[in-house]
């Protein structure tokens, strides 16, 4: 059986899999992430986007053994030892960004990849597009969009403090 | 999915000795792939991973030519500064693919050698007048290198090891996306160049292919008029739920205008 060894959320781990084995198995069932959701488990929803080495990838679609050597991030490890909030969490929170939660996780992961993928920030239209890859059959977006606008402005550290939704 | 040795070799000599074996494929990103292993279309003894070899990277200007490594991920093409400079179109195109996680992990080589209908870099690779490298030392066209629907003029266990791209005068791409799957229903790569004038269309029928009326058409004028009276015959191009025969004929003549724009 494959052997994995990979750091999750800062902490080393080796982990026997199958080869078939997802990240998001490997995640999920055994280190018992369950933050990481399955929706569609066929590339299309973007409930399970995690980072893997900095970058989001949706974790039904990469094998665990891919992803050896390697560092995942997941949205159980986004906040501080603290426990203060990323501020893309804190926007989601703030703007109400969600309704049912279960796309939340993917839809934060991803948020995050595309704020450091456009360093000169993106518009409401860049965010939507970005979203692609992400389902939200609550249709709540526009709250997400939002959220997403101004967490981009503290990440970029143009803003000191998240907006508040109401201003 | 059903269970899998898992192999990531180094070099490419290793990977292609690891592919004689008929039961074994190759996974690059693992886009495809993977969810046509969760659907049991396939049953490899073997996935070989090409993600650790080095001479399948790196992209590079050569002379006259924009020289593309196959595990090249679509997101390393879409910012590649090398690329934006030298065909400004494949960097749009590797932005309009998929979504923001696939082009994390999809390459170009793994699109290529795959030859989806309904993908978009075969456009790009017709439509420029590509060569296409392999690990078998051949160099291949682009008009060889197309088959029909998921075929290839690759053998068995060869893979792709680069992508050589005659760097075009003007070169430009439009698709019309399926608005559900995002998956091309129509898409026109259009390009004028060392290769001459060539007009590519994918997404319309079984495979990516040439329109030669609109090359004659641009060659006496490139502009957007000079395709606009051109229609496609709409005989053997894809018809479905999603659209007909007729419709996809309709749209090669919108999509081939708007490429011509988006070339400028």
């Amino acid at each position: 059986m494959p052997s994995v060894s990979l750091t999750v959320n800062g902490t080393s781990h080796t982990v026997e899999v199958e080869g078939r084995t997802l990240l998001v198995e490997l995640l999920r069932e055994k280190l018992r992430l369950t933050g990481t959701h399955v929706g569609c488990d066929t590339s299309q929803c973007g409930a399970c986007v995690v980072h893997v080495n900095g970058e989001s990838v949706k974790s039904c679609t990469i094998l665990a053994v891919q992803a050896d050597g390697g560092s995942v991030t997941t949205i159980e490890g986004l906040a501080g030892p603290d426990g203060a909030l990323h501020p893309m969490q804190e926007a989601f929170r703030e703007y109400h960004a969600l309704q049912c939660g279960f796309c939340t996780p993917g839809m934060v992961m991803s948020a995050i990849d595309l704020v450091k993928k456009h360093p000169d920030g993106m518009s409401e239209h860049e965010i939507r597009e970005g979203l692609e890859g992400n389902l939200c059959r609550c249709t709540g977006y526009h709250n997400i969009v939002r959220a997403i606008a101004a967490a981009q402005e503290v990440m970029h550290g143009r803003a000191a403090a998240l907006a508040p939704a109401e201003a | 999915m059903y269970d899998f040795a898992y192999h990531k070799p180094a070099t490419l000599a290793e990977a292609v000795g690891l592919l004689a074996d008929p039961e074994a494929r190759p996974i690059s990103g693992g886009q495809t792939i993977l969810p046509a292993l969760k659907h049991r279309l396939d049953r490899p003894a073997a996935l070989v991973d090409l993600s650790g070899i080095a001479e399948l990277r790196g992209i590079r200007k050569d002379r006259d030519r924009l020289v593309i490594g196959a595990m090249s991920r679509h997101f390393e093409i879409q910012t590649s500064p090398v690329v934006q400079a030298a065909i400004p179109a494949l960097a749009r195109m590797a932005g309009m693919l998929g979504d923001t996680q696939v082009r994390n992990r999809g390459t170009m080589g793994g699109s290529l050698a795959n030859n989806d209908p309904a993908a978009d870099y075969p456009a790009a690779a017709l439509g420029l007048g590509a060569t296409l490298v392999t690990s078998g030392g051949r160099r291949i066209g682009a008009d060889d290198f197309f088959q029909g629907m998921f075929a290839t003029a690759l053998e068995p266990g060869e893979l792709l090891v680069s992508i050589e791209f005659p760097v075009p005068e003007k070169a430009g791409y439009a698709k019309m996306r399926n608005p559900a799957s995002r998956y091309v229903m129509t898409g026109v790569f259009v390009s004028r160049g060392p290769m001459g004038v060539r007009v590519a269309v994918n997404g319309a029928g079984p495979g990516v292919f040439r329109q030669p009326d609109m090359e004659a058409a641009l060659e006496a004028n490139w502009s957007a008029d000079a395709v606009a009276a051109i229609r496609q015959d709409p005989d053997g191009l894809n018809g479905d739920i999603h659209g007909s025969a007729e419709y996809r004929a309709h749209l090669v003549t919108v999509m081939a205008k708007r490429a011509v724009l988006d070339a400028g």
